[in-house]
């Protein structure tokens, strides 16, 4: 079980609130991402509800049990750290099985669950190597190795990839993927990333200067960003936003809309600019216009290849039904 | 071709020499107190037997015969070791505490910690005796062994935190998510992650334990009286016996000169550690 509720809770640094009164029920089995830019608390409030931080007000509660005063080694959870944070004085062995030699497990138990867990990771073949004779991706396997052997009420992921090259990243996104699948348990997984976010969450938590902007499936964030900023943020490459008289043809005071829901002419359209860079991936191609009068530059996701030419004159017209619609605060209309 | 730099002719022979010279003023002192030690105290004062003369075992016999060598030696050894521990059971947690838990007052303790070495010994030797005394402590190991414990921490707590502070907190952190007690996490991580750094910190108080002589000389009479305090019995009323004081002096100093050429690797690497990260 691991159901994680906070209650209430707001998060000092000395003058500085980092963490205005906050509520927020991440439920059992319940794969939730902490998504925001750097500084926006999303660590801080992993780190509190790991034990690591102290809460300046306000309630932590696992599975309905007050946990705010439990230190972090009673609270029954696991953590992966961006560093990976192994012991590199013990084996990979030593290492996974830490936790459980801490709980007074029988060795032989012990041995069991380490190599069951080893299995699972791929790491058989280094069980007596150090942690400094591994390479970045094996590392953060066996910090995941550590965390599942207990099997903890609840995972708690600090920026686990970051510190990995970007093919790694993707395999090892399924792989926790995967691992969030078969175990069915909690898991919370703080990224600034929003293609970790969309790809792994159930439930994405959007956070901005410690306030939670938006709570949702991926999708839903996705189709029915609640303000500019959560649609800013979630999709990629990034929301188009207009203002001003094109604006305000929609009723609003600002649209967005995003580079894959406008249809691109080389000859007629309802805006007209100028190509910029084009890139070129080959199942797509992302055009940066300018000189459209509405915006500084406009992004548009083209599918397969298209062939235009930097300076080439461009029209641009936003799919009516895919148009998001703001108002003066920034909040959906 | 590319440039590359040259070493200059100083850093290829000025340095060494530099070095050498450095080396050997540093080394003379100890030995010509190795060579006295072996001169009769007659011929320890005569000017044509400075470097040729009859070597002799006479001092270090009379020290061990009539002076009681080894009963100075094994205090020297009972205090220097319970000292060290004492002050590593004392230093590690407090040092633990402060790296990885600091308060706002964690700046302010470890200046005050170290400002307590700055206080001259001999403004508290009238109170320190007059305390010892009527407590009854006064020439016991105990005294002498918490004495050097306490002039010792200072110093072995800021190397401690130095050291500490060098292992990530992320690792400190794990072992409290995977569930281990405060103990737990000095003896599973903290220990063995700065053992380099425990051990020259050990070394150096074991060391500083082992040459102190203000406290010693003045708590102690013949109970817990060190080697400090037989090298100060030798400076003999009767006047100063070159060839015997040398003698006494190079078997106090001679213990610790091994265990330091012994262990310097360790030393060398515990005091320039966290220089370079």
């Amino acid at each position: 079980m691991g159901r994680i509720q906070l209650k209430n809770v707001t998060k000092s640094f000395g003058e500085t609130q980092v963490i205005p009164p906050l509520d927020l029920t991440i439920e059992d089995g319940e794969f939730a991402v902490f998504v925001g830019p750097s500084g926006c608390g999303k660590s801080t409030l992993l780190r509190m509800i790991a034990g690591l931080e102290d809460l300046t007000s306000g309630n932590i509660e696992i599975d309905g049990d007050v946990a705010t005063e439990v230190p972090p080694s009673q609270r029954g959870l696991a953590m992966v750290f961006q560093s990976y944070a192994l012991y590199p004085h013990m084996t990979v062995r030593k290492n996974i099985g830490f936790p459980l030699r801490m709980a007074k497990m029988e060795q032989a138990e012990i041995d069991q669950r380490v190599e069951t867990a080893a299995k699972s990771l791929n790491l058989m073949d280094y069980l007596e190597r150090k942690p400094a004779d591994l390479s970045g991706g094996q590392r953060q396997r066996v910090a995941i190795g550590r965390a599942i052997v207990r099997e903890p009420a609840a995972f708690l992921f600090d920026e686990p990839l970051s510190n990995l090259d970007a093919a790694l990243r993707v395999g090892m996104r399924l792989e926790i993927g995967e691992l969030h699948e078969r175990l069915k348990t909690t898991m919370i997984y703080v990224t600034h990333d929003q293609v970790e976010a969309m790809t792994m969450a159930n439930k994405i938590v959007v956070l901005r200067a410690g306030v939670i902007e938006q709570v949702g499936s991926p999708l839903e964030l996705y189709h029915k960003p609640q303000n500019e900023f959560v649609a800013g943020f979630i999709g990629s490459p990034k929301m188009n936003f207009v203002k001003g008289p094109e604006a305000e043809k929609y009723g609003a005071a600002t649209i967005g809309i995003r580079p894959e829901h406008t249809d691109v002419s080389m000859t007629e359209g309802a805006w007209k600019g100028r190509v910029g860079v084009a890139e070129h991936l080959g199942s797509d191609t992302f055009i940066h216009v300018h000189d459209t009068g509405l915006a500084d530059m406009l992004t548009v996701r083209v599918t397969g290849d298209i062939s235009v030419k930097h300076g080439d004159t461009i029209y641009l017209t936003p799919q009516a039904d895919q148009i998001h619609k703001f108002d003066t605060q920034g909040l959906r209309l | 071709m590319a440039i590359v730099a040259k070493p200059s002719r100083f850093s290829k022979y000025g340095r060494p020499t530099v070095a050498w010279v450095v080396g050997l003023l540093f080394f003379f002192p100890i030995f010509w107190m190795v060579l006295t030690s072996f001169k009769t105290d007659a011929d320890a004062v005569k000017p044509e037997h400075l470097i040729w003369f009859t070597p002799t075992l006479e001092n270090y016999l009379n020290m061990t015969e009539n002076y009681d060598y080894w009963r100075f030696a094994k205090n020297s050894v009972i205090t220097a070791v319970f000292a060290t521990a004492f002050t590593l059971v004392v230093g590690i947690p407090c040092a633990y505490a402060m790296a990885f838990n600091p308060s706002k007052a964690t700046k302010d303790v470890l200046m005050w910690m170290l400002s307590t070495k700055m206080l001259p010994a001999a403004a508290v030797l009238y109170p320190m005796t007059f305390l010892t005394k009527s407590a009854g402590l006064f020439d016991t190991h105990f005294l002498i062994i918490l004495v050097l414990s306490l002039i010792n921490l200072p110093i072995a707590i800021w190397m401690l935190f130095t050291y500490f502070k060098e292992i990530p907190k992320d690792i400190i952190e794990a072992g409290q998510m995977d569930g281990v007690s405060t103990m737990g996490e000095i003896k599973e991580i903290l220990i063995p992650l700065a053992w380099g750094g425990i051990a020259a910190t050990a070394l150096l108080v074991f060391i500083f334990c082992w040459n102190e002589a203000y406290w010693t000389v003045r708590l102690t009479t013949t109970d817990a009286a060190t080697l400090s305090k037989l090298i100060e019995g030798n400076r003999a009323p009767e006047g100063l016996f070159f060839g015997r004081l040398s003698a006494v002096s190079a078997a106090a100093v001679g213990p610790i000169v091994v265990l330091g050429w012994f262990c310097q690797k360790q030393l060398v690497q515990g005091l320039t550690f966290g220089a370079v990260k």
